[in-house]
C-alpha cells in the first residue's frame, strides 16, 4: 500500500475536522464527525496491521510543499507501520466510543473540529521523512490537543491545565528543532535520508539523546517534565483523555526512537544510563502519585506517567545492551518496550472509556464520591476490571507478558561489561519492581473505592448501565488485552521486524515453542504459557465456584446480631480512597511529595463538624519548576531596564553589537 | 589600463572614506551638509566609473539617481530646513571630536580586516570597495550614535546609506530596481525624518534628542 494512500486518509481526517465546524451545529453531527473518523481510522490501522504481518518494504513520496529546497517527504517503515497500526486502532476505538459518548458533550463545537485534526496530526508525525514535516505535524498534534484540553475552558482549573500544557508543548518542540537543528549539521540536511547519510560526531550526538529525552520526554511524560499531563489528560473530554494518554504518548515514544535508535547514529555505551534512569525515577514517581489522587481520571493519567517510565526503562535496556553488542539481550529488552507500548494503549483507552462511562453514569470523577458500581453497571465494572488487572501486570493478561519480559531483559545485565550498567540496572530493576507493586495496590485502591462496596453518593446510587457503542469499545479493547495475554508469542513475533529495525537482531520465532509459550532466552532458563496460566485460572475458578454454591449456597444462612464490626449503615464508614492510600503517603511523604494533614477537631459540645484537610504537592514544582521562574523573573527584572533607554542608547546597542559581530567575525576566520 | 581603472575606483572610494571623516569632524550645521553634498558627489564619480570599467549601462541611472537626488535634492532641501527651523546651528557631540576620530579610525581598521578576509578570492577591486563601502557605512553609524542633534543623525544617516550604494555598485549584479527602490525609500525617509524635524521643534524649541528624552521622564 504506498504511502499516499496515508497521506488520502490524513487528507480525509482533516477534511473532517472541517466539517465538524459546521456538524457541530447539526443533530446527529457528532455521531456522522465520530463514525467517519471511526472508519477511516479503522481503514488505516487495519492497512497498518497487514503491512506489519506482510512485510511490506519502505515506500517514500515526495510532495511539493513545505519548505522550497526541501519539500514534503513522507515515507512508511516497519517501525512506523507498527506505530501506526497502535495508534489508529487506539483512535479507532475512542472514536467508537465517543460515538456513544460525545453525546452528552455540551459543547461538541469545541471538539468536534478539533478530534479528527488531531488523528490525522499524529498519523502525520508518524510518516514525517524530514524534520520540517516531522516538527510542523508535532506542533500540529500539539496545539489540537491543547484545543481539546481547553474544550471545557470555562473551569479555571482546566484553563491552568491548558496553560501549563502549552508551556511545556512549545518548550519540548523547541528541544525537539535543536535537536533536529544539529542533526542536519551546517550544510541544512532536513531529509531524514541526508541525516541517516551524515551521522553527527558523538558529541553532538550525546547532545541530541539529551535534547530528545527532554522533547520526546515532555510529550510522554518523563518525570520531571511530566507535571503538565495530570493536569492536562484528565481535562479533556474522556475519550479525548484516553487518545492522549493511551496514543499520544506513543507518538512521543516514536519520536524518540526514531530521533535516538535511526537518525543519531551508532550510540555510545553510556546512552542507556540516563534513559534508564530516568525511566525508573519516573516509574516509581508515577505509580506513587497515581495511588494518592482521589479523581479517577487523574490516576489514570499518573498510571501513564509510570507505564512511560516502563517503556523507558526497557529502552533504556535496548540501548545498553545494544551498544555492548549483545543483540539478543537488546532484542529482548526492545521487544518488551514495544510489547508494552502495544499493551498500554490498549488498556490505557480501556481505563479511560471505564472512566468516561462512570462520568456518564455519575457525573462524577472523584472515587470518594463513588462505590458500589459493580451492581450497578455490571458490564462497564467487568471490562474496567479487565483493565485494572491488565495494567497491574497480572497473568494472564497482556501487562504481566511484556513487563515479565522486561524484567527478563534485567535479569540478563550481570554479563555486561560495564560496571555502571552492571550497578544501575538491578536497581532500576528494583524500581521497577516496586512500580509494579504498587501499581497493583493503586488499581486495587482504585477499583475497589469506586467500583466495590456501597454507594458514596445519590449520583453513585443511581448509576444506569452506559450506551451500547461505548460497551463495545471497551468490550473490543478488553478482549484484545486478554487475547494479547494469552498468545504473547504471536505478538513478539509480529514484532520481530520492528525490532531487527532498531537494534539489528529480533528474537528467536516464538512459534517454535509449543503450546503457546514463550522463552525469551533458552527454554531451560525461563518460559511463560499464558494460555496454561489462563486455563488453570479459569478451570481452578469454576471449580471454586462450583464448590463453593454447591456446599455453601443452598445452605440457610441466619445474619449475625454482631455485623463484623460494621455496625453503622452509613456509607462513610466505609474504606475511603484516602484512608486506603494513607500508609503510603507517610511512607513517602517528605522526599517524594510533600504532604500537609491537619485536624481540624471541634470541642466537646461544639454541633460543627470535625474537619481533616490533607495537601499535596509534588515536590518536582519546587525542586525544578520554582528555581527556573524565579530566574526568569529575574532576568526580565534586569532586562526591564532596557525599555527605558534613550535614543542614543539604542542606537549604540545597535551599532555595539553591529561592531562586536564583525570583530568576532575578524578574530574568528 | 587595467591598473588606471583600478587606482582611479580605489581613489574615489578612498576619498568616500576621507569624506566619512571629514563629515565626523564638523561642528557646524552647514558646513557638514556641504560635507554630506561633496560625499554624495564623489559617490555618484565613483558608481558611473563603476559603471564604465564594468561596462554596465544601468550604474550610469544610479549615479545619476545619486548625483540629482544626494548630491543636489537633499543637501538643498536639508539647508532650507536648517534655515526655517531656527535652531542654533552647531552641532552637540556626546563624545568629543578626538576620540570620535580615534575610534573611526579603529573602525576603518576593522572594517578592512573582515571584508579582505571574508572576501578571499574574489576580484580585488571589489574587495577594496566593499572594504570602503563597510567603513562608510559603520562610520555613518557612528555619527549617528555620537550626535545628539536630529538634523545631524539625518545625515549620518544618509552617509551610512552612501556606503550601501558603494557596496551595491561594487558588487557586480545588483539588480537596477533594487539601487532605485533604495534611492526612493532614501528620499521618503527624508521626508518622514524632515516632517519630524519641524514637529519636535514645534514642541520643544530645539532639535536636540535629548529634549525628547527629558520629556519621556526617563533620562537617567
Amino acid at each position: 500500500m504506498p504511502v499516499s494512500a496515508w497521506l488520502l486518509g490524513d487528507a480525509a481526517l482533516l477534511v473532517l475536522g472541517f466539517l465538524g465546524v459546521a456538524l457541530s451545529r447539526a443533530r446527529g453531527g457528532s455521531t456522522l464527525v465520530y463514525s467517519a473518523a471511526f472508519v477511516i481510522t479503522a481503514l488505516l490501522g487495519a492497512a497498518a496491521l497487514a503491512r506489519l504481518l506482510g512485510g511490506g518494504q519502505a515506500a517514500t513520496v515526495t510532495l511539493p510543499f513545505g519548505l522550497p529546497w526541501l519539500g514534503a517527504h513522507f515515507r512508511i517503515d516497519t517501525i512506523s507501520t507498527f506505530f501506526l497500526a497502535v495508534i489508529n486502532f487506539g483512535a479507532a476505538a475512542a472514536s467508537f466510543f465517543a460515538i456513544g459518548y460525545g453525546r452528552h458533550e455540551s459543547e461538541p463545537g469545541r471538539v468536534l473540529p478539533f478530534f479528527p485534526v488531531f488523528l490525522a496530526a499524529m498519523n502525520l508525525v508518524l510518516v514525517a521523512d524530514d524534520a520540517f514535516t516531522f516538527l510542523l505535524s508535532w506542533e500540529l498534534m500539539s496545539l489540537a490537543s491543547w484545543a481539546l484540553v481547553m474544550a471545557h475552558s470555562r473551569d479555571p482549573a482546566n484553563a491552568r491545565a491548558g496553560f501549563v500544557y502549552i508551556l511545556m508543548a512549545s518548550l519540548g518542540t523547541f528541544a525537539l528543532l535543536l535537536a533536529f537543528g544539529l542533526l542536519a549539521g551546517a550544510d541544512g540536511h532536513y531529509a531524514f535520508d541526508a541525516i541517516r547519510a551524515h551521522p553527527p560526531t558523538p558529541v553532538l550526538a550525546g547532545l541530541i539523546l539529551a535534547l530528545a529525552l527532554f522533547g520526546a520526554g515532555s510529550k510522554a511524560g518523563l518525570a520531571p517534565l511530566h507535571v503538565w499531563l495530570p493536569l492536562a489528560h484528565p481535562a479533556a473530554p474522556s475519550h479525548v483523555s484516553a487518545l492522549m494518554s493511551g496514543v499520544m504518548t506513543k507518538v512521543a515514544v516514536y519520536g524518540f526512537l526514531r530521533l535516538v535508535f535511526d537518525l543519531a547514529g551508532p550510540a555510545d555505551w553510556w546512552w542507556g544510563i540516563p534513559v534508564l534512569t530516568a525511566g525508573a525515577g519516573t516509574a516509581v514517581l508515577g505509580v506513587l502519585f497515581a495511588l494518592l489522587q482521589n479523581d479517577f481520571k487523574r490516576v489514570l493519567a499518573y498510571s501513564t506517567i509510570e507505564n512511560i517510565g516502563v517503556i523507558f526503562v526497557a529502552l533504556g535496556l535496548a540501548l545498553a545492551f545494544k551498544t555492548n553488542n549483545f543483540g539478543a539481550a537488546a532484542a529482548l529488552a526492545m521487544t518488551a518496550a514495544l510489547f508494552h507500548v502495544l499493551n498500554h494503549a490498549i488498556f490505557k483507552n480501556l481505563l479511560f472509556f471505564g472512566a468516561g462511562a462512570v462520568l456518564t453514569a455519575t457525573g462524577e470523577r472523584n472515587l470518594g464520591k463513588l462505590g458500589g458500581l459493580l451492581n450497578r453497571m455490571p458490564a462497564t465494572g467487568l471490562f474496567v476490571l479487565v483493565g485494572c488487572a491488565a495494567i497491574s501486570a497480572l497473568p494472564p493478561l497482556n501487562g504481566f507478558a511484556s513487563e515479565w519480559l522486561a524484567f527478563q531483559a534485567i535479569l540478563l545485565s550481570p554479563s555486561l561489561p560495564s560496571w555502571a550498567l552492571k550497578l544501575l540496572i538491578p536497581a532500576a530493576g528494583a524500581l521497577l519492581a516496586l512500580a509494579a507493586a504498587l501499581a497493583g495496590a493503586c488499581f486495587v485502591r482504585a477499583y475497589g473505592i469506586g467500583f466495590l462496596g456501597r454507594p458514596r453518593s445519590d449520583a453513585a446510587k443511581n448509576a444506569v448501565e452506559v450506551d451500547r457503542f461505548s460497551l463495545v469499545a471497551m468490550g473490543f479493547l478488553s478482549l484484545l488485552c486478554l487475547l494479547a495475554g494469552i498468545f504473547p508469542g504471536i505478538v513478539i513475533d509480529a514484532l520481530a521486524p520492528i525490532v531487527r529495525g532498531l537494534v539489528g537482531v529480533s528474537m528467536a520465532p516464538q512459534s517454535a515453542v509449543g503450546w503457546f509459550a514463550i522463552a525469551p532466552i533458552a527454554e531451560s532458563r525461563s518460559s511463560y504459557d499464558g494460555l496454561l496460566v489462563f486455563l488453570f485460572i479459569a478451570l481452578s475458578a469454576m471449580l471454586a465456584a462450583f464448590i463453593i454454591h454447591r456446599t455453601a449456597s443452598n445452605a440457610v444462612r441466619v445474619a449475625s446480631p454482631w455485623d463484623c464490626g460494621f455496625p453503622d449503615a452509613a456509607t462513610n464508614t466505609q474504606y475511603s480512597p484516602e484512608s486506603f492510600a494513607q500508609p503510603i503517603r507517610r511512607v513517602f511523604s517528605g522526599f517524594v511529595f510533600t504532604t500537609q494533614e491537619s485536624v481540624d477537631m471541634p470541642a466537646p459540645g461544639d454541633l460543627r463538624p470535625a474537619r481533616y484537610d490533607l495537601r499535596l504537592r509534588d515536590r518536582a514544582w519546587e525542586i525544578v519548576y520554582k528555581p527556573v521562574v524565579g530566574g526568569v523573573q529575574k532576568l526580565a527584572d534586569v532586562l526591564n531596564r532596557l525599555q527605558f533607554l534613550t535614543i542614543q542608547q539604542y542606537l549604540s546597542l545597535v551599532f555595539a553589537a553591529l561592531v562586536v559581530l564583525l570583530l568576532a567575525l575578524a578574530i574568528w576566520t | 589600463m587595467d591598473r588606471l581603472a583600478f587606482d582611479i575606483a580605489h581613489f574615489l572610494a578612498g576619498g568616500l572614506v576621507l569624506i566619512s571623516f571629514v563629515l565626523l569632524y564638523q561642528d557646524r550645521l552647514f558646513a557638514l551638509l556641504n560635507a554630506y553634498a561633496l560625499q554624495a558627489l564623489t559617490l555618484a564619480f565613483a558608481v558611473a566609473w563603476q559603471a564604465h570599467i564594468q561596462e554596465a549601462p544601468h550604474l550610469y541611472i544610479t549615479a545619476g539617481i545619486t548625483l540629482v537626488f544626494k548630491a543636489l535634492i537633499i543637501p538643498v532641501a536639508l539647508h532650507r530646513m536648517v534655515a526655517r527651523l531656527g535652531v542654533h546651528r552647531e552641532v552637540e557631540t556626546v563624545v568629543s571630536l578626538v576620540p570620535t576620530m580615534l575610534g573611526g579610525i579603529g573602525l576603518v581598521a576593522l572594517s578592512m580586516v573582515v571584508m579582505l578576509r571574508v572576501t578571499h578570492g574574489a576580484d580585488p577591486l571589489t574587495r577594496e570597495d566593499l572594504a570602503f563601502a563597510l567603513s562608510v557605512v559603520l562610520l555613518g553609524m557612528l555619527m549617528m550614535v555620537t550626535r545628539t542633534n536630529a538634523v545631524s543623525q539625518v545625515v549620518g544617516f544618509m552617509s551610512l546609506e552612501n556606503g550601501l550604494i558603494l557596496a551595491a555598485a561594487a558588487a557586480k549584479g545588483m539588480p537596477l530596481v533594487v539601487e532605485i527602490s533604495v534611492a526612493f525609500s532614501v528620499l521618503i525617509a527624508l521626508i518622514v525624518i524632515g516632517i519630524f524635524l519641524f514637529r519636535i521643534r514645534e514642541r520643544f524649541d530645539s532639535v536636540d534628542l535629548q529634549a525628547l528624552d527629558d520629556f519621556r521622564g526617563e533620562h537617567r
